[in-house]
């Protein structure tokens, strides 16, 4: 019976995360559009509701409303697959966000490693729909993207390594409870500028953002991986796409701008922490509105020859750093120890368990 | 609800497994594969093993299987032609199947013998996966960890030596001297009349 209870209460939690998520994403979406327009001197979406505040609503009921157009050559499941996994990816990763402390459905001990992987599992829906449609241009889409991921991955995982270094461990709670202390002047993007960054950019491209959105290139492949959809799958992908985008808002904000930690070092709260996610999101939506798209080679070539030995470059100093200046990690402080929170030192390696003698027969 | 969980991961795992082998479109085939590796990663997490699931669905699922998927899908293969020989490659694959599993018995009947029964619990408990890992890996398993890493470097280093080709005449963009232009190297103004070139 207590187990169903837990069932129930996790059920709950995970509707609940769920729903706020995509009411806020709904909002995030208006201002991304109202900031690209500001840009751009127009007025933006403004017809639908106060302000244009329910557009969009309005493209919801429309995208759900029309029909679904699957193309003759596609391979239906698929085709029907990549969308439903985008979308399905996009939401896992938010069990692992601690919103503030305590507030967090799974508090798992390799939280940002889940992360990681569900972000990296994200590639599978725009390659398995860009082969899907049995179509050129959503093809190119689709091997672009997945050599673009997989390429701004390495610096990413990098990244989160010298962070991990610093904190000494992969507990979401455990990185933002490291950056405690001094208010605004302990968080994590002062200690790691240059590493705060490459993760910001990686972002956006691990995300498909403009300057990065090869994948989909209008000017070039029309809409890339997304060209054969329409209607509901067409949004499950923009939804998927947009909360990825959220996700890494919030990734960026736990890493290196101290979650739910107030700037002031008192009244922490999960305030802090919207606020915060919808300040990346600003500079997402300003970033899209004042950046030229990137050429393929120069993508490649900032991945590979200056990100992937710049952040590797960071780890080792990072790594050096604490050695020299003999820094322990925060897990392995008495700080964290009167938390709870901290790691267990493992004095002497861990001996090999003997055979079993058989003297006793 | 643990037994369940396992049952549910377990039998996907298999299904999956057999779907990879038995699936006509070689697409099919590596999706299968990958939600192999999930179910796997699944039965990791409730082993209480949630480092390697995570490492599992990093490496395998998310870099190894992209790349498979990138390789295959690229590929023109002919269904018909690669159906008619099965019957031609079955003797050799029941061969490494039979190998493979006798393999498995052998070595899973020695080791629960031996070393199940003997792990010190309170080495592993009370801490992470993570930490338990790093405090074996890079101390009593040094060599054999960097001897893998040496391994993995030589591997990348000659498929490297092996794709690359220099060719002549390539247009390259130093991006460094791009930079250094401005309008004083780079422009010149030059006053034209009307009804005359330059």
């Amino acid at each position: 019976m207590d187990d169903f209870w837990l069932f129930l209460t996790i059920l709950g939690q995970c509707l609940l995360v769920m729903v706020v998520v995509l009411i806020s994403l709904a909002f995030l979406l208006y201002m991304d559009r109202k900031v690209w327009a500001a840009v751009q001197l127009r007025k933006g979406p403004n017809v639908v509701g106060p302000f244009g505040l329910l557009q969009s609503f309005a493209d919801f009921l429309k995208f759900v409303m029309k029909e679904i157009v699957i193309p003759a050559g596609a391979d239906r499941t698929v085709f029907l697959l990549a969308p439903m996994l985008t979308f399905i990816l996009a939401s896992i990763a938010w069990v692992a966000i601690p919103f503030a402390e305590g507030w967090v459905i799974s508090d798992m001990n390799v939280g940002i490693l889940y992360l990681f992987a569900i972000s990296s599992l994200g590639v599978y829906g725009v390659i398995m729909g860009g082969w899907a449609g049995n179509s050129k241009y959503p093809f190119l889409g689709g091997l672009r993207s997945a050599a673009q991921m997989v390429s701004y991955e390495v610096s990413i995982g990098f990244v989160i390594v010298c962070v991990l270094l610093m904190v000494g461990s992969l507990n979401l709670t455990d990185i933002v409870l490291a950056q405690d202390g001094a208010g605004i002047f302990s968080w994590f993007f002062l200690k790691q500028p240059v590493m705060f960054i490459v993760f910001f950019i990686s972002a956006l491209a691990e995300t498909n953002r403009p300057p990065f959105d090869l994948p989909e290139a209008e000017s070039e492949l029309v809409a890339g991986y997304q060209v054969e959809y329409s209607s509901t799958p067409y949004l499950l992908f923009m939804i998927g796409e947009y909360m990825n985008i959220v996700m890494m808002c919030a990734l960026t904000t736990i890493l290196f701008l101290g979650g739910w930690l107030s700037p002031f070092g008192v009244g922490h709260g999960v305030f802090w922490f919207v606020l915060k996610v919808v300040l990346c999101f600003f500079m997402f939506a300003m970033v899209k509105a004042i950046v030229p798209r990137y050429r393929y080679d120069q993508l490649m070539r900032l991945g590979w020859k200056v990100f992937l030995p710049l952040s590797l470059a960071f780890v080792v100093l990072t790594a050096s750093f604490m050695k020299i200046f003999d820094v322990t990690p925060w897990a392995y402080t008495d700080e964290a120890r009167d938390m709870g929170r901290g790691a267990m030192v493992i004095e002497a390696p861990v001996t090999s368990p003997q055979p079993v003698t058989t003297e006793e027969s | 609800m643990q037994a369940i969980a396992f049952y549910l991961f377990a039998i996907t795992a298999c299904v999956a497994g057999t779907l990879v082998v038995f699936a006509r479109n070689p697409v099919h085939s590596v999706l299968w594969l990958i939600l192999a590796f999930f179910s796997t990663a699944g039965l990791f997490v409730l082993m209480g093993a949630e480092f390697l699931a995570m490492l599992l669905m990093i490496i395998y699922v998310g870099a190894v299987a992209v790349l498979f998927l990138f390789v295959v899908m690229m590929l023109d293969i002919d269904f018909a032609e690669l159906r008619g020989r099965v019957a031609q490659y079955l003797p050799l694959g029941l061969a490494i199947g039979v190998i493979l599993i006798v393999e498995l018995s052998v070595g899973f009947a020695a080791w629960s013998g031996l070393e199940a029964d003997n792990i010190e619990p309170s080495a592993v408990y009370g801490t992470t996966n993570a930490h338990a890992l790093g405090a074996v890996v890079y101390t009593k398993y040094v060599y054999a960890f960097q001897a893998a890493g040496l391994i993995l470097l030589v591997a990348m280093v000659g498929a490297i030596v092996l794709t690359l080709r220099h060719r002549d005449g390539v247009k390259t963009q130093d991006v460094w001297a791009q930079m250094q232009r401005d309008p004083k190297t780079a422009v010149e103004l030059k006053d034209v009349r009307p009804g005359q070139s330059l």
